[in-house]
């Protein structure tokens, strides 16, 4: 044996007498891989969920989604437009330097730049005002009912931290530029990143100086994505990792008869959908020249009527999804069954609007589709391609990962896309703001890659903003997510089902929003 | 008299001899023969977006209680007909595996030609190129040279030049067995009395090269050709298996392995088996042929 094994060995030895007693790791894996590091960079529920055990916010969500004190201790609503919040005193950033109400000023000033995609979480939000050196004021343009929810994912960055690293602006994600707030963390809460290897894993460890305290047991977690349905499985299956919280439809059933394993069942609060681009006055991407054929609601309509929902859910989803007619899924404030009607399957009206609309011949189009996001993701793509080709479309797959793709379309770059939108707020607001109202500056229409613009649903929208009385607010909400149901300005395919498996060994509480927590975790 | 001529051969004489010869030829001609004519033969275009029928996927082969005699190998995950895609699957990864052949082919026998002809710097140029590349596994020259051209290439143009991409990556990790052994059997030739004599006579080296010493050289070139052709349909399997082949939607035997294998624990086995057991026919009835090329043509072993 070489000097240096045994050097390595007797380390390892010894890391194992010294490490106390509890030191419990969770291995957790699922499909795709965070995008970055930066807290303020890109809204993807991966990065988030990854990014939340390092990054903490004012407020929190419990297990059951209700909101809980954080950095901020206590709140009080002076006015509907001002919010006075008194920060938690003795909190220290893993760098060691202290939280205070110039961190909270200074990361609002972050969030808010155009270059990132979270500036959904401070909407409403004019300024963020330091009283003293642990209380802030938040000052409103309007009413914001649903604040306290919002600013969950509005996470605190250490001010002396990012301006030592010159990190005080969001990288550029779409230009590909790296900063060091990209590649290193420094926040407040449970875990500290300890490394992110792209692609292969991120490893946590617990943060000792936490203020708060750990509901389970956990204190290393490690990260692993694992892009292949089959690998991933097989990874559970033979112990490799602890718990999988994406499980290829197709092996639901079989990992819940295994007798080392168990199944959490759950649902997500995802609805995957067919964008449009409604903007350009040519498809980018089309056999359709000098006009863009989905500005017209009729193809739109014939679009929607030639997917067969119940054969996905059948098939591809076995059993696992619930086909959609609206842009939110249920468990999202907003949601009713009311008004989540599925459009009937019906090839031959399809080809009847596609001829009323001057295509008889249908046309040819490219879906851009991510292939290591969403569940079955590549093979719904797939499906559509199938189905829409009985409607006569033609339709080019463009089938590429999920790094590449974001980029595609934030840059405006598709002409149809498949995304899933998670409501991080559990309010449909969230979704119609991203997805539907025209696309300004913030957080209106930020993930509004079809550039849809409706006046009058915007004017619902920003009516829904600031309606602090809820029944007006229901109706509201009702009223647009119907309008873009009947407008057709989405897709809508599925709202996602997402059981997780685990070792019988691990407990941990599910969670809607597909961010497990692992403070939650408990590993036997 | 021709064809009495050819039966009486060396080639015919020992190919008639070998019982596993003639079964591998047979085997051989089924597959080129199957996929050629797949366009005509196979009961269902799998291409044809619109004659998929999701509600029919995942239906096993035709002797199984779920079968349908519509699709005897089953269907896949988008209800396309396995039989079907593997005759059209074959289709793509012999057409790769012969022009990737034929490419490093044409390669590595000019290199080779010039090489061994000429000597010298240009000689030890290539041969030192040649070695630099034998130290690499051939399919991560291919990964590398596919990933470069994917890098290098709009991502919208991908599905369209895949398959120029994959015969280019395949073919230039090939060519260097080509041109060593076309060196070798040139230095041998061209000190020998007729290219002196073509030399001599005032003949050009590139005439030379192509009229007098090619054909001397081209035996044992036949016999690597035969043998590369099945590495290169396992290297193109392998490298779309990783997907970073040919596209899912344009499915080779490589890709329909691996699209099935995700089904494999759900006991959807039909999937992948067949394109697997198809892979293996195909590929092990080349090499047995190559293997007896090499043995008919090998002198020693006559």
């Amino acid at each position: 044996m070489p000097l240096y094994r045994l050097i390595a060995a007797a380390l390892v030895a010894a890391a194992l007498t010294v490490a106390p007693a509890y030191a419990k790791t969770l291995k957790w894996a699922a499909q795709n891989d965070i995008l970055t590091l930066d807290p303020h960079s890109q809204n993807h529920a991966t990065t988030n969920s990854i990014l939340q055990h390092t990054y903490e916010g004012l407020t929190r969500y419990t297990r059951d989604y209700k909101i809980e004190p954080c950095l901020a201790v206590s709140w009080k609503e002076l006015s509907p437009t001002h919010w006075r919040f008194n920060l938690r005193k003795g909190v220290k950033f893993h760098d060691g330097s202290p939280f205070a109400a110039d961190d909270v000023v200074f990361s609002f000033g972050r969030i808010k730049q155009p270059q990132g995609t979270m500036q959904i979480y401070v909407t409403g939000i004019n300024e963020v005002k330091k009283v003293d050196d642990y209380t802030v004021d938040f000052i409103l343009s309007g009413p914001v009912p649903i604040l306290l929810r919002n600013i969950v994912d509005f996470r605190i960055m250490s001010k002396s931290w990012s301006e030592k690293n010159r990190a005080q602006n969001i990288q550029d994600y779409k230009a590909k530029e790296e900063t060091y707030a990209s590649r290193n963390t420094n926040g407040t809460g449970p875990y500290l990143i300890k490394t992110w290897e792209p692609d292969k894993r991120v490893v946590f460890a617990l943060n000792k100086q936490w203020w708060g305290k750990l509901d389970g047991n956990v204190t290393d977690v490690v990260y692993t994505p694992i892009k292949s349905d089959a690998t991933r499985v097989s990874a559970l299956l033979s112990g490799d990792v602890d718990l999988v919280t994406d499980l290829p439809t197709q092996d639901v059933e079989r990992l819940r008869k295994d007798a080392k394993l168990k199944v959490l069942d759950g649902h997500e609060v995802r609805t995957i959908f067919i964008g449009m681009d409604q903007h350009n006055d040519e498809l980018k991407y089309s056999s359709v020249k000098g006009k863009n054929p989905f500005k017209d609601v009729r193809v739109r309509r014939a679009l929607n009527m030639a997917v067969d929902r119940q054969a996905i859910r059948k098939v591809t989803m076995r059993g696992l999804s619930i086909p959609a007619g609206i842009m939110v899924a249920p468990g999202v404030h907003g949601y009713s069954k009311q008004i989540d009607i599925v459009p009937k399957y019906d090839v031959a009206a399809a080809k009847k609007l596609l001829a009323e609309a001057g295509y008889p011949e249908g046309f040819e189009f490219t879906l851009d589709c991510p292939n290591n996001r969403y569940v079955n993701d590549e093979k719904i793509c797939q499906a559509l391609v199938a189905m829409w080709a009985r409607a006569g479309l033609k339709v080019r797959l463009n089938s590429i990962p999920f790094a590449n793709f974001i980029p595609k379309i934030l840059n405006v770059d598709s002409s149809a896309y498949l995304l899933g939108w998670g409501v991080a707020t559990f309010d449909a607001l969230y979704t119609l703001q991203s997805l539907v109202r025209t696309k300004t500056t913030g957080a209106d229409g930020n993930f509004n890659q079809g550039r849809i613009s409706d006046p009058k649903l915007d004017t619902t929208i920003d009516a829904i903003k600031i309606a602090t009385d809820p029944v007006a607010r229901d109706a509201l909400l009702k009223e647009a997510l119907e309008k873009v149901r009947d407008q057709a300005y989405y897709v809508p395919l599925h709202h996602q089902l997402r059981p997780w498996a685990m070792k019988k060994s691990v407990s941990t509480v599910h969670s809607a929003d597909d961010r497990p927590q692992s403070r939650f975790a408990v590993v036997k | 008299m021709i064809l009495r001529g050819l039966w009486e051969h060396d080639l015919a004489w020992s190919f008639r001899r070998s019982p596993v010869t003639i079964a591998a030829a047979v085997l051989t001609l089924t597959c080129v023969g199957a996929a050629l004519a797949a366009p005509w033969l196979a009961p269902q275009d799998p291409f044809d977006m619109a004659s998929l029928n999701l509600n029919e996927a995942f239906t096993p082969p035709a002797w199984e209680e779920r079968g349908l005699r519509a699709y005897p190998l089953g269907t896949d995950n988008q209800g396309r007909d396995i039989l079907s895609t593997i005759m059209h699957g074959a289709r793509i990864s012999l057409g790769i595996g012969f022009a990737s052949v034929l490419f490093s082919l044409v390669l590595g026998v000019s290199l080779g030609l010039v090489s061994g002809y000429f000597g010298g710097r240009l000689d030890a140029l290539i041969m030192r190129v040649a070695d630099v590349q034998l130290s690499f596994p051939a399919i991560l020259i291919a990964l590398l040279i596919d990933g470069v051209a994917r890098v290098a290439l709009p991502s919208e143009r991908h599905d369209d030049i895949a398959i120029p991409v994959l015969v280019l990556a395949i073919g230039l990790a090939g060519w260097v067995h080509y041109a060593r052994t076309v060196r070798g059997s040139t230095m041998v030739e061209k000190e020998k009395e007729y290219v002196q004599a073509a030399r001599v006579i005032g003949r050009r080296p590139l005439a030379i090269m192509l009229s007098h010493v090619l054909p001397n050289v081209m035996g044992p070139v036949l016999v690597i050709a035969t043998i590369h052709i099945a590495t290169a349909i396992i290297t193109e399997a392998t490298l779309s298996f990783l997907g970073v082949g040919v596209p899912a939607t344009r499915p080779s035997l490589g890709t329909l392995i691996r699209v099935g294998n995700e089904f494999l624990y759900s006991g959807e086995w039909w999937i992948t088996v067949f394109p697997g057991a198809a892979l293996v026919i195909l590929v092990l009835s080349v090499n047995l042929l190559g293997d007896w090329l090499r043995d008919a043509l090998n002198p020693k072993l006559r």
